[in-house]
């Protein structure tokens, strides 16, 4: 700006705003205002025109009275007027009022748009400069109407100069975030990429932020900006600092524009172009070893600068996700930061370190930080510096630290600050679940979750715990026995009674045998909290007293006593008064067979996922969760934790790997049997899918690909059903054989067998039936199935027996294939195409077009893919008519990440196949058992 | 019970402090402070609620005075102690203002200790406390005066010692009277009252008993009964309807109740007897003709009559007419017959000043003002022309009949009384619209 010379300070300017900063009160200031106003209005008024300079100072007040708060009804046309003259101090006030105080005023719009538009087309780079600030200041619709062709000539001209070109830049960049719909794209776009190349680094900075605005719109068209960026961050990274003259800021090169560019590059995947690819990596290396050297400067400036450089370096780094030395040293260079002085560098090392751990290279690098972090998470003063320490603890955590950090989290919690508290139980809870190796540990863990934090527990925690507890026989007795351990506790938080009352009505038989526990300790232990809780406690309570009644009839008069109490029959709440009066009742008049049998202990819960997680995410909001859990388990298909699970998995003791332990006793078969039969006595509804009943199993084979339950077999005189359920590299089939005959088979038996290959692949444990089978009758036979690796080939089941004086044998193919021990993967598209791209090795792809055999019905093939034990991801296809699934291959020694693309050609009646997993073997097996299925 | 008390300057700094129950904290000073006297928004309302704390506040000039409570007191007895509070100061040192405050601290904590004690108002009469509350030294009061103060401040009458004794018996009686009124452009009244007060200055020896009679329509219309038609009917279009009043608390207010006559034992001093107000049969000492005229878009022509509409004998004094003016004027030209006018820009309005103006006559102005044609599509709102008079004579037309004063035990009687009555009309609001 030139300066402004000493004629042109405008004093009554001056005089004024000094009268009225010395108003005593409000109204003394009115008043002042009015008076100033009046005097206005009559110069304006006045029939003489104004000069230039009186015309500015006027229009300067009427600014300045706007500013304190009042309305202003007059004087644009002056200030439009001030727009035509020649003094830059005239038109840059005539600008900054039409800046401010400017709206939609249909009559002077003509009138600006006409004055900045003769500014535009001006020589003169100030006036030029003025009239594009002020385009982008007011930003309005209109304005972009009007302007919004015009300014990309002027950007990209050859004869601008550089600070109207820089000016341009960002006038557009206003332009495109107000309308973007009103800013043309055309073949500007290329020249614009070439600003990058600009000798002025100022013009690049603009330019750079106007291209990152607009490759995020339109990635392709602005595809070659990577190489320019790249060139030019090289040459900023090792000029020496004083190369750049007004660009070094603090002895730091461009941190903005290196800022900038290093945003630019995010918005790409890593460059293909293997020299490009290189020089990057150079350049993110000479970033990373600048943050090694001694700082030049002990200012504050200083530092800041050179770490937004390297944080953004390193964002990128995180972005691409495909150098691991990069990423080791990025997480190497955060580590450092963690026990920085700054606090604001230690939260964003945490923040940083928390995507990094969600990258398969690095997250060993980042756990040896876990010291680190748990020392910020006890020592840290700042909440928020905290609460990343609380994220990053989450994200780093596997099998092989969790105790130390659910601990640690555990503990952290008791003087945890309220606002995240229910998040850090959450996140406990998650953790103490997905990596337990040991139920008591887990019971011990919730537990101690709520006592510590009762409060933060929320419905989902208590619930999941007792169904776990119910699930796994082997815990319950020492559940029972930890919970009536905590109940001690003079005071207990109400979710533990919850629990408490809950556990010890179901399995308290399992403690009564010691006297420090018989069962009216047990009982009394539970009254003596009865009247401190709310009303939905108290009714689990009574149900788990009547639980009592059949576990114990000993202390049956006792609770009677309770249910028949004024306070229970007669309880102003309707739900506590109707349970007491009917479990009175019911102990009354039931025996104890009915009791046993209304009573008896509650059957399993079906599996599903966690809604634990689910609340997790729901709190966090979309788009915030960090994936990390899925994306760094699954797809890329690393092995790390494989190699984690196998020790636990080698111990006899403890076979599960997850809590959803496949390998136990069949007690849960009751309630599948059921489902089972009611499936059996009505077969109709199994085959309608398929083809009629037939003899030939392949077919039925075929149907188990999608499905997991229905009939594999039938002939007249056995019908053989199955009902399985995979959880990861376990499997549990229940097979059913149904006698249709009323005579009985006589020596029945059944096995399984596998190919010699098969078996090193998969384990298949069958359970020893029994030898007869009643005609009309159903027998059981559970096996247990895990997959060491990834197969093609199925296992047979044998089934031998006499019928009639015949020995009958038949032999039908087990539907155990590879996709069975799918989990799906739900991704975001950008993290699909990620992968995607990821697994581009021709071998790992395999395609195939095929025809459709059946009518291509949108909802069938939804059905069949999900049924095939993939994610479905919606929204991830351009074309919506596509189908994108995404899942993960457990097998015992690795986990295969498989990503397939389904897409149907309802003319030609055809389907193009497309997987791709990181194994090859794996790829063809599932391609071959899917493209079956269409 | 009121928790606190506060005085402020208009800055919000804190003049006067005083806090009277342990709910009050420090910090509600500033409470006060931060959010009403430098809100945002100005604040209207008298009574604001900050923190489960209430505050209630008058305005003086530029000083604030706010009692804070943390109980639910009655709005009503704060007010009144307010307003009596102001009055105690006025009468102490003349005009509350920022810096008579500050030169009277010691006087101010003196008085809050006498008229409030633990948040419950005491006697707050001014006469009663310049007995014993002085500004000068302390005198030495012999045993006697000090127990005539004590049985005057707990006793029957505290607004009164005994033993007054003056050379002349004087008393002065002014009925002051403001009158409000909304006027419509046509000469239509949309709505008139007025409050009055009757103010006294009594100089009287010993205890006298006071009897004041004034032309009530209610005891007018009872002697009429009482006495003969005729005269009931003469006395009939002089009486005036009073619609409320209240009284000074000497005034024996169970006689009022019965007798509706006015007896009571008067303060020394200055006192406010009674205040009233009537709505019916008011004089409208002043009758204002607006006509404006908009002449295009830049140019108004105003022109507005006055007519004073009482006797001729009369005059009226310091009468002041406001004309707004649109809030795009860029300039006025004036013609008035009589008087003083000028534009204000500060204010936005003409004031048309005439010093004085006899009954039965009239007097105009015209104004031309030239506008700024905007871009505002507002249109100007036209706010009402207001004025101000002073009239000697009570626009309600409230007639004192008599004053009578009893004093058995001293030897002076009624006649011995040197009385002076006056009659002071002021304008309150007094608008009509254009």
């Amino acid at each position: 700006m030139p300066a402004v010379s000493k004629g042109d300070g405008m004093r009554g300017l001056a005089v004024f705003i000094s009268d009225i900063r010395n108003c005593k009160s409000k109204e003394a200031e009115v008043k002042r205002i009015n008076k100033e106003l009046a005097n206005i209005r009559s110069k304006f008024k006045g029939d003489k025109a104004l000069d230039g300079y009186s015309k500015k100072k006027y229009v300067c007040k009427l600014l300045f009275i706007f500013l304190l708060g009042h309305d202003i009804d007059f004087g644009h046309m002056e200030a439009v007027n001030l727009l035509s003259s020649n003094k830059y101090t005239e038109k840059q006030i005539g600008y900054l009022f039409i800046s401010v105080l400017v709206n939609s005023n249909s009559d002077l719009i003509s009138l600006i748009n006409n004055g900045i538009k003769n500014d535009l087309a001006s020589r003169n780079p100030t006036f030029m400069n003025l009239a594009l600030h002020c385009i982008a200041n007011v930003g309005s619709r209109e304005m972009a109407e009007a302007f919004a062709s015009q300014i990309p000539s002027i950007l990209v001209a050859g004869d601008t100069m550089d600070s109207v070109k820089q000016s341009a830049a960002l006038c557009l960049l206003r332009l495109n975030r107000t309308s973007p719909d009103l800013v043309p794209m055309g073949e500007w776009t290329a020249r614009v990429v070439h600003l990058l190349n600009d000798q002025h680094l100022g013009v690049v900075t603009a330019a750079t932020s106007l291209i990152t605005t607009l490759a995020q719109k339109s990635p392709e068209d602005f595809r070659t900006s990577i190489s320019l960026a790249v060139a030019r961050l090289s040459r900023i990274v090792t000029s020496a600092s004083i190369d750049l003259q007004d660009y070094t800021y603090y002895f730091v090169a461009a941190p903005w524009l290196s800022v900038k560019l290093l945003r630019l590059l995010q918005c790409y995947p890593p460059p293909e172009d293997a020299a490009l690819r290189s020089r990057l990596t150079e350049c993110l290396e000479t970033i990373l070893n600048k943050a090694q050297e001694p700082p030049k400067s002990k200012k504050v400036q200083h530092s800041n600068a050179k770490n937004a450089v390297l944080f953004e370096a390193i964002a990128l780094i995180i972005h691409h996700d495909s150098e691991p030395t990069l990423l080791v040293r990025a997480c190497n260079q955060l580590g450092q930061f963690l026990q920085h002085r700054e606090t604001n560098l230690r939260y964003l090392a945490l923040e940083s370190m928390c995507t990094l751990a969600s990258s398969e290279f690095s997250h060993e690098a980042v756990k040896t930080h876990i010291d680190t972090v748990i020392n910020a998470l006890k020592t840290e003063r700042d909440v928020s510096v905290r609460q990343r320490a609380v994220d990053l603890l989450y994200a780093m955590c596997d099998r092989s630290n969790s105790k130390q950090i659910v601990a640690e989290m555990l503990s952290y919690l008791e003087n945890a600050d309220y606002s995240i508290r229910e998040e850090i139980v959450l996140k406990v809870a998650i953790l103490a679940e997905k990596y337990a190796v040991d139920y008591t540990w887990y019971v011990d863990t919730i537990l101690n979750l709520i006592r510590i934090a009762g409060d933060h527990v929320s419905e989902e925690v208590w619930y999941r715990v007792i169904q776990i507890v119910i699930n796994q026989d082997d815990v319950q007795g020492y559940a029972a026995k930890t919970v009536f351990e905590a109940l001690q506790a003079p005071a207990c938080h109400e979710n533990l009674l919850k629990v408490g009352g809950y556990i010890l009505g179901e399995f308290g038989n399992l403690i009564a045998g010691d006297p420090r526990s018989s069962p009216l300790v047990q009982f009394n232990l539970l009254h003596s909290k009865f009247h401190l809780c709310s009303v939905p406690t108290r009714a689990l309570l009574l149900s788990a007293y009547i639980k009592f009644i059949n576990l114990f009839p000993e202390v049956k008069p006792t609770i009677q006593d309770v249910l028949r109490s004024d306070s229970q029959l007669r309880n102003a709440d309707v739900e506590l008064q109707q349970r007491a009066i009917e479990y009175l009742r019911l102990s009354c008049i039931a025996s104890t067979d009915i009791l046993a049998t209304v009573l008896e202990e509650m059957p399993p819960f079906p599996e599903r996922e966690s809604s634990i997680l689910a609340k997790l995410k729901k709190k966090k909001g979309p788009g915030k969760v960090p994936d990390m859990d899925e994306a760094r388990w699954n797809v890329n298909g690393n092995t790390e934790h494989s190699e984690n699970t196998e020790p636990t998995n080698k111990a006899p003791s403890h076979p599960f790997t997850d809590l959803l332990n496949m390998n136990s006793s069949p007690a849960a078969g009751a309630s599948l049997l059921v489902d089972v039969l009611s499936d059996l006595s009505s077969p109709a509804p199994a085959p309608t899918t398929g083809p009629g009943p037939t003899d030939v199993c392949e077919e039925h084979f075929s149907r188990f690909v999608c499905k997991n339950n229905g009939v594999i077999f039938e002939n007249q005189l056995l019908q053989i059903g199955l009902k399985s359920e995979y959880r990861q590299n376990l499997g549990r089939i229940y097979v059913f054989y149904g006698n249709k005959t009323s005579s009985q088979f006589l020596s029945f038996s059944s096995s399984v067998t596998s190919s010699d290959t098969l078996k090193t692949q998969l384990n298949v444990h069958t359970m020893p039936v029994d030898p007869t089978v009643e005609g009309g009758a159903q027998l059981q036979q559970i096996l247990n199935i895990e997959c060491l690796s990834d197969f093609s080939d199925t296992p047979v089941l044998n089934v031998q027996f006499r019928y009639g004086g015949t020995l009958q044998n038949i032999a039908v193919k087990l539907p155990v294939m590879l996709n069975k021990f799918f989990q799906p993967t739900e991704m975001t598209s950008e993290d699909f195409f990620q992968r995607w791209k990821q697994l581009g090795v021709p071998q790992q792809e395999v395609q195939t077009i095929f025809k459709a055999q059946h009518p291509m019905d949108t909802d069938v093939t939804n059905a069949k893919i999900l049924g095939f034990g993939v994610a479905l991801l919606t929204g991830v296809d351009p074309n919506p008519a596509n189908f994108v699934g995404a899942g993960v291959i457990h097998t015992k020694n690795t986990q295969v990440g498989c990503l397939l693309r389904l897409e149907p050609n309802p003319q030609a009646e055809m389907y193009r196949l497309t997987l791709r997993t990181s194994r090859e073997s794996v790829s063809q097996r599932l391609c071959d058992l899917l493209s079956e299925q269409f | 019970m009121i928790g606190g008390l506060f005085i402020y300057n208009h800055k919000g700094e804190v003049l006067i402090s005083r806090v009277y129950r342990d709910d009050i904290g420090r910090n509600a000073v500033d409470a006060f402070r931060v959010s009403v006297i430098h809100a945002r928004h100005q604040v209207r309302s008298p009574v604001s609620n900050i923190a489960r704390t209430s505050f209630f506040h008058v305005k003086r000039s530029n000083v604030w005075l706010a009692a804070a409570t943390r109980q639910n007191v009655n709005a009503c007895m704060v007010f009144e102690f307010l307003y009596k509070m102001c009055d105690v100061m006025t009468a102490y040192f003349g005009k509350i203002s920022e810096e008579n405050v500050k030169n009277n601290f010691v006087l101010i904590y003196e008085l809050l200790d006498e008229i409030l004690d633990f948040g419950y108002p005491q006697n707050s009469e001014p006469g009663a406390l310049k007995t014993f509350i002085t500004q000068q030294g302390v005198k030495s009061q012999s045993k006697e005066e000090q127990s005539q103060i004590t049985s005057q401040v707990t006793g029957q009458i505290g607004w009164r010692r005994e033993g007054i004794k003056y050379r002349r018996n004087e008393l002065f009686l002014d009925v002051m009277e403001s009158v409000n009124l909304l006027m419509s452009p046509q000469g239509q009244v949309l709505s008139a009252h007025v409050s009055g007060r009757v103010v006294m200055k009594s100089y009287l020896s010993g205890m006298p008993e006071c009897k004041f009679g004034m032309n009530d329509k209610i005891v007018i219309d009872k002697q009429g009964k009482a006495g003969s038609n005729d005269d009931g009917a003469k006395s009939g279009k002089q009486s005036i309807a009073i619609d409320d009043c209240t009284f000074h608390q000497c005034v024996r207010l169970s006689k009022f109740d019965s007798e509706r006559s006015i007896s009571f034992i008067p303060p020394d001093g200055d006192y406010e007897l009674m205040r009233y107000r009537t709505t019916k049969d008011i004089i409208l000492p002043f009758r204002v003709i607006p006509l404006v005229r908009e002449v295009g878009r830049t140019k108004l022509e105003v022109k507005v009559v006055i007519k004073s509409n009482f006797k001729a004998s009369l005059l009226a004094q310091k009468i002041e007419v406001m004309i707004p003016t649109p809030l795009n004027t860029s300039g006025v030209q004036l013609i008035c017959m009589k008087g003083k006018a000028k534009y204000k820009a500060s204010e936005n309005a003409i004031v048309w000043k005439v010093k004085r103006m006899a009954g039965m006559k009239e007097s105009q102005i015209s104004a031309e003002i030239e506008l700024l044609p905007t871009n505002d599509k507002k249109k100007w709102a036209r706010p009402p022309i207001s004025m101000n008079f002073e009239v000697p004579f009570a626009p309600s037309g409230l007639k004192v009949r008599y004053l009578k004063v009893f004093e058995p035990k001293l030897n002076y009687s009624d006649h011995d009384v040197i009385k002076w009555v006056r009659y002071i009309g002021k304008s309150g609001i007094y608008e009509t619209r254009c």
